[in-house]
């Protein structure tokens, strides 16, 4: 008898990343197509005929959904697995770009006429440190962490609607926090250089050869962020079926229920604010790393439900479903700007004072009206989309 | 002492408006489950229909607020009826994300009906004030905290005595089995969302009374989250005690850190809210008032 890809005996098989080879060749033709989207411009696939690449600003805008999707997953960590919601990873995005920012960046100094000496005087107005990479990149998610973990203990004492509120709170505080610590952030309005993406003597934000091949500024930052993507894609994707993964989607199913059945509940949702956290952090420092600067006053709540839409859009509870919401929702100003040109969307206007509705204004109107409309039709998000397409197609023409 | 008797009169004013606007939030939930994250909209909108007819068409402010209240009272129905109604039955935090989404959508539209200038309500109280003893009580303040008595009293005696009231208390207790005794459930959550909507106006107008009102409303507005919380979710009391609570003390720090702990930096007291918040739920989950739920698993 020929396997049946879609039937699942045992446990292994129900818990494998890839559930059968025709999935994980698609896999890899995925990721071939991404990494030949990314060389784009540089691969002369067919000369002087095509040119795949995502050129200029479109391929800015996928580093940074690159980086979102990271955030993303991490947001799903604990809003989809574990089914807490939190209002709070804007705050977490926040810590991470700003010690990414401070370990990873450079120092600025201004010289200050002293009064009681008459001289001048080095004085420092931003903290920067200048590390590599490979050190910044881990403290920014471990210091994001460490937030996480000193925040937990009130989340666990607290369940649903609770918790959303006080992670809300948490973004003002935060948000005070970033405003305040103008040694740290440079201020509001002000802001700082983020972190140098250089890992071990190499720039990521530079252009230059690799291996013989040209490299822009936007596809190194492109080809590292898909590096990261794939390993953090990978363990948490591992970590929703492992042990902790099943505990988590327990308690989201059903709080009590699981801490019957022997799940102890305060340290499962610990591990999930906290890896959350990680991730978050690990995702704001590249993010802002890869734009160059940051200003405290971006990590505010709208920062928080753009993250929020972009879990409910893409999927919750699933990782491939939290890229695919990142990428979406990361593109949307690219989108809506491109509807503006059509005669129909006119009322849309580029500057920021004619017209009915701004570019900016409607951005945001889609966030709202796509969150409201994914929860109504389809709670399952762009994921639950593409699982009804591919099974109309499986039994195409007697999909009835 | 003056400076402590005036920042407690301006809590207490503060507490009516945030009192108002938190009512909203409670009657919302007991009603119909649904956590509304949309009041800050509904106040912006509100406010902004009452600010339009009082000032463009330049009608009296009494008339104005009349025809605001009434439209104000069918956006809430609109609103509940296009994108709450689909969601009866679906978890709680779905719908409360969901009202997230319709509060960007509101916000927006209002913000760009109302332009980036400070708007003038067109109330009759500007920025009067009587002085009592050294502290100044703006009549303003004063109108709020008796519009506030006011209503709730109407309130409250709205569900004690009359029949749709009734139906609002029998609906919150249990909505299965009042519909079963033949409560039109419904008709009670049409009218819960038209009744939030039109506190949430009041407290729009108090907040741009005099001062005239703009965009920072809407993060005043999103301080009656802490008030409920404070309050606990489902009790009317609380929603009460809540706002009291947090405005006294939000006065208290902007009239003290600045002086004895200026470290704290800038608009601490926009903080004090949800560090009061904070506080509470560490000792008491279910904020102040609120039932404790009881699960069966």
């Amino acid at each position: 008898m020929r396997r049946r890809p879609g039937l699942i005996a045992d446990y292994q098989s129900d818990a494998a990343v890839f559930r059968s080879n025709v999935s994980r060749f698609w896999f890899a033709v995925m990721l071939v197509a991404v990494v030949v989207l990314g060389l784009g411009g540089t691969l002369p696939l067919i000369p002087g005929l095509v040119d795949f690449g995502l050129s200029g600003g479109l391929m800015l805008i996928a580093v940074s959904a690159v980086f979102a999707s990271i955030g993303a997953i991490g947001l799903n960590i604990v809003t989809g697995f574990a089914g807490q919601v939190s209002l709070g990873h804007a705050f977490f995005l926040g810590v991470g770009a700003f010690t990414g920012a401070v370990l990873g960046g450079t120092e600025v100094t201004r010289q200050v006429l002293d009064l009681s000496t008459g001289q001048f005087a080095e004085k420092t107005l931003v903290v920067g440190y200048n590390l590599d990479l490979i050190i910044w990149l881990p403290a920014a998610g471990l210091m994001a962490a460490l937030v996480g973990l000193i925040v937990a203990p009130v989340a666990f004492r607290l369940r649903g609607l609770y918790l959303a509120f006080v992670t809300l709170g948490l973004v003002f505080i935060g948000d005070h926090l970033f405003r305040e610590a103008t040694s740290l952030t440079g201020g509001v309005g002000v802001g700082r250089e983020s972190g140098v993406p250089s890992l071990f003597g190499f720039r990521f934000d530079e252009s230059g050869e690799v291996f013989g091949i040209y490299l822009s500024k936007p596809q190194r930052l492109f080809f590292l962020g898909l590096a990261l993507l794939l390993v953090m894609g990978l363990v948490a994707k591992n970590l929703a079926r492992s042990r902790v993964g099943r505990a988590l989607a327990a308690i989201r199913d059903r709080d009590i229920a699981a801490e019957m059945m022997g799940i102890p509940l305060a340290r499962y949702k610990m591990i999930a604010f906290v890896v959350s956290s990680f991730y978050a952090g690990v995702a704001g420092a590249l993010l802002y790393s890869a734009i160059g600067r940051l200003e405290p006053g971006s990590f505010n709540l709208l920062l928080s439900i753009e993250f929020i839409a972009m879990v409910l859009i893409g999927g919750v509870a699933t990782v491939s479903g939290s890229i695919m919401g990142a990428v979406f929702i990361t593109f949307l100003p690219r989108l809506v700007k491109w509807l503006a040109g059509f005669w129909l969307f006119g009322f849309i206007s580029e500057s920021p004072a004619g017209g009915f509705i701004t570019l900016a204004q409607m951005e945001q109107i889609l966030f709202g009206g796509l969150i409201v409309a994914f929860l109504i039709f389809e709670p399952l998000g762009l994921y639950g989309i593409w699982i009804r397409v591919r099974n109309y197609w499986k039994a195409w023409p007697f999909s009835y | 002492m003056t400076q402590f008797l005036q920042a407690l009169v301006n809590g207490v004013s503060l507490a009516a408006i945030y009192a108002l606007i938190a009512l909203g939030f409670v009657i919302i939930y007991k009603s119909t489950q649904v956590l509304n994250f949309a009041q800050p909209a509904l106040l912006l909108l509100g406010a902004y229909w009452v600010l339009y007819f009082a000032t463009v068409w330049g009608w009296r402010f009494e008339i104005a607020l009349l025809l605001g209240v009434v439209l104000a009272s069918i956006t809430g129905i609109i609103v509940e009826r296009t994108t709450l109604r689909p969601m009866v039955g679906k978890p709680v935090f779905a719908v409360a994300i969901l009202t997230i989404g319709l509060n960007t959508v509101i916000t927006i539209f209002a913000l760009d009906l109302m332009g980036v200038e400070i708007r003038q309500m067109g109330d009759p109280w500007r920025l009067q004030f009587l002085t009592f003893g050294g502290i100044n009580i703006a009549y303003r303040q004063v109108a709020a905290i008796v519009t506030v008595v006011l209503l709730v009293g109407l309130l409250l005696a709205f569900f004690k005595y009359s029949r749709m009231g009734l139906a609002m208390r029998a609906t919150a207790f249990d909505q299965e089995v009042a519909l079963t005794q033949g409560i039109s459930v419904s008709t009670v959550f049409a009218l819960s969302w038209a009744i939030a909507a039109v506190l949430a106006l009041f407290g729009g107008v108090f907040l741009g009374s005099g001062v005239g009102l703009d965009r920072s409303a809407a993060v005043s507005a999103l301080k009656a989250l802490p008030v409920v919380v404070i309050g606990g979710l489902d009790s009317i009391a609380g929603a009460l005690v809540g706002a009291v609570i947090v405005a006294i003390s939000e006065m208290l720090a902007a009239t003290y850190q600045p002086q004895y702990a200026a470290f704290l930096g800038n608009g601490f007291s926009q903080l004090v809210p949800y560090l009061v918040m904070f506080v509470v739920l560490l000792v008491k989950p279910y904020g102040l008032f609120g039932t404790k739920e009881i699960e069966r698993v």
